[in-house]
């Protein structure tokens, strides 16, 4: 009964908004959608899959699969894979199923495409699209052997409710190597509730590693104030811990989508802009003339932020004033 | 300690970057130069020789011939030797075959720790660690916005969707690091003029004992069947600055869609 598996990754009890997405499209294409869930104590979430499409759920618990680790998945799926003879096998982009993806490639010698948007079957065959170098072009991509493995941009598919509501829920073994067991989690992230809240942002004034020095985000802080907005940031400074990442905007921080997103020395990497491009308005300052974010700006500004962002918050203060 | 770090030559982003329409593969003619993210690998693995006063650093690539250019900015920064896999057989490959000629590579050294960017400034991938580390048969840790070595572990604090985790793996293991982990120095003069005399070293497919039938397009499971053009978005305005004279201009388009 071979069809598409998708990869469901948890978090707290439920399943990714990106993974019921996912499965969605997988239903909508020829051939059986199932589902595999890997962790512990999850067997609960097993039951909400039918109504995103999964015929079948394997559902693999087992305390080794409690920390969300990508080896011992890859230990999980890939017997499931070689038992079922899946044609294919979808993920929603994320850091877990990113590395799981991989691995699966490897150990079943695959072909993976990444950053897909889109699939569609062509004359019975699978064809995956993937925006390239900057979204500048459009490839479609193909696998050349089965089964097929696709790891899909964050917010690709909205979840719907089009299955029938009823999956065969099957439990299925957690069969290890030596070496997946070998990276462990010593502290889990838990998230951070406190802190400003960006998503409700009418105007978001952004900051990343151009500003150069974390004590410049207060140039940024009055700008936002003058124009009653709030402030985020790149990943390149929440990991090197100049701001919080509560206030972070891309594919492992918040999505946004303000009146007004003004990103300052940022360069708008593809992880990025999948967190902000459905901002109304994107303006951008960069003193890079080459810097992707322009691509995808309603207004580029080829220049030094430490110049422009003073100047800028001044004359809005003015215009507040008068 | 022996640390090797895999690098990527890719198409210099200031210039014009497109696809061959005929082969339907990455234009590589242009220069040439080292995957920025990849010499944040680097700089963290000078840095663990350098806390612990021993050991080597060994860059990695595969990559037509002419690479060995880029790998000489590494060998400037601080790397004791490079080795470039370099192979028109090899033209072409996907994950599935690049990760199984690295693989090669690296096992041909043994190396204690494995060090990878984070993502090819060109495939926008961020996945050849998770086919390495499999392939390698070693644990791995992604997206490792820090990185201390003690016990025969490496313990790294890295960012999901979810927050920060810290994670520990067992040594030799493959990490993955986050380009915010470190800021990367910049090759001294000496280092400069050091780096020509410094190993340098061509492999062939053959001398890894790889196969051509599993490089190249003849050893990949993905291919390329069409381009097209993304759907136009609106036109971009552009302002050049000049000491700040720009900041009424933008005040003024703010106004124009009523966003002040
Ligand atoms: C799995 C994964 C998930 C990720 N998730 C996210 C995410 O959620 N969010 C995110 O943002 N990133 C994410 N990233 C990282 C992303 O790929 C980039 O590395 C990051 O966005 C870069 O941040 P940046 O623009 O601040 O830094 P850089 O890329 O270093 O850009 C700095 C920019 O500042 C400009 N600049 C410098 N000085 C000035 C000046 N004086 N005036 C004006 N401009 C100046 C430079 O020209 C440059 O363009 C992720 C990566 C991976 C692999
Ligand atoms: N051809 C290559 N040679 C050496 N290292 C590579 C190569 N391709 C990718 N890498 C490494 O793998 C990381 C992720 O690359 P990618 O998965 O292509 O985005 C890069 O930052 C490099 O460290």
């Amino acid at each position: 009964m071979p069809g598409t598996l998708v990869f469901v990754e948890d978090h707290e009890g439920e399943a990714t908004k990106g993974s019921l997405g996912v499965l969605g499209k997988a239903a909508s294409l020829d051939g059986e959608a199932a589902a595999v869930l890997c962790g512990s104590g999850i067997a609960s979430i097993a039951d909400s899959l039918g109504a995103h499409g999964a015929s079948t759920v394997y559902v693999a618990d087992d305390a080794a699969l409690e920390s969300p680790l990508p080896q011992p998945r890859v230990d999980v799926l890939a017997k499931l894979v070689q038992e079922q003879g899946f044609d294919a096998v979808f993920f929603a982009s994320s850091v877990l199923s990113a590395d799981v993806a991989a691995g699966l490639s490897a150990r079943l010698d695959a072909g993976l495409n990444w950053d897909l948007t889109d699939v569609e079957l062509q004359e019975g065959r699978l064809v995956g699209k993937r925006p390239a170098l900057q979204d500048s072009v459009v490839v479609d991509v193909g696998w050349t052997e089965g089964p097929a493995l696709a790891l899909f941009r964050t917010g690709s598919f909205e979840p719907g409710e089009g299955g029938a509501g009823n999956a065969a829920v099957e439990t299925i073994d957690v069969p290890l190597e030596d070496f997946s067991t070998k990276t462990a989690m010593v502290e889990r992230a838990h998230e951070e509730k406190s802190g400003p809240s960006i998503e409700d942002a009418d105007v978001i004034v952004a900051g990343g590693r151009g500003l150069g020095e974390p004590e410049r985000f207060s140039l940024l802080e009055d700008l936002a104030k003058a124009l009653g907005g709030a402030v985020a940031a790149t990943r390149a400074v929440v990991d090197a811990g100049w701001y919080p990442y509560a206030t972070q905007v891309g594919q492992t921080g918040r999505t946004v989508s303000p009146k007004l997103y003004l990103a300052c020395g940022i360069s708008g990497a593809i992880q990025h802009k999948v967190g902000m491009q459905s901002a109304g308005t994107i303006v951008a300052i960069n003193k890079d003339p080459n810097a992707p974010i322009f691509e995808y700006s309603d207004l580029a500004v080829v220049g030094d932020l430490n110049e422009i962002v003073p100047k800028l918050t001044e004359l809005v203060r003015q215009r507040r004033q008068s | 300690m022996k640390i090797a770090v895999c690098v990527k030559e890719v198409p210099d982003a200031a210039a014009a970057r497109r696809i061959d329409p005929q082969t339907k593969r990455l234009d590589r003619s242009g220069d040439g130069v080292l995957n920025e993210f990849d010499t944040h690998a680097l700089e963290e693995a000078l840095r663990v020789k350098e806390g612990s006063g021993e050991g080597e650093v060994v860059v990695l690539c595969l990559a037509p011939e002419r690479a060995m250019n880029s790998l000489r900015k590494a060998l400037a920064m601080g790397a004791d030797r490079a080795v470039l896999v370099a192979d028109d057989a090899a033209a072409g490959s996907d994950l599935v075959a690049t990760a199984k000629i690295l693989a090669k590579a690296i096992e041909r050294e043994s190396p204690d720790l494995i060090l990878v960017g984070q993502q090819g400034g060109d495939s926008d991938g961020a996945v050849l660690w998770g086919s390495l580390a499999e392939r390698l048969r070693l644990p791995l840790v992604s997206q490792a916005a820090s990185l201390e070595l003690s016990d025969g572990k490496a313990r790294s604090k890295r960012q999901t969707e979810f927050g920060y985790d810290v994670l520990e793996a067992q040594l030799p293991c493959v990490v993955a690091v986050s380009d915010a982990i470190n800021e990367p120095r910049y090759p001294s003069l000496k280092g400069i003029m050091g780096a020509k005399k410094k190993p340098q070293e061509m492999l062939s497919l053959a001398d890894l004992g790889v196969d051509v039938a599993e490089a190249g397009e003849a050893g990949s499971r993905t291919e390329v069947l069409a381009l097209t053009d993304p759907p136009a978005r609106g036109d971009t305005q552009r302002i050049e600055d000049e000491g700040g004279d720009s900041a009424e201009k933008i005040v003024a388009y703010l106004a124009e869609q009523k966003l002040v």
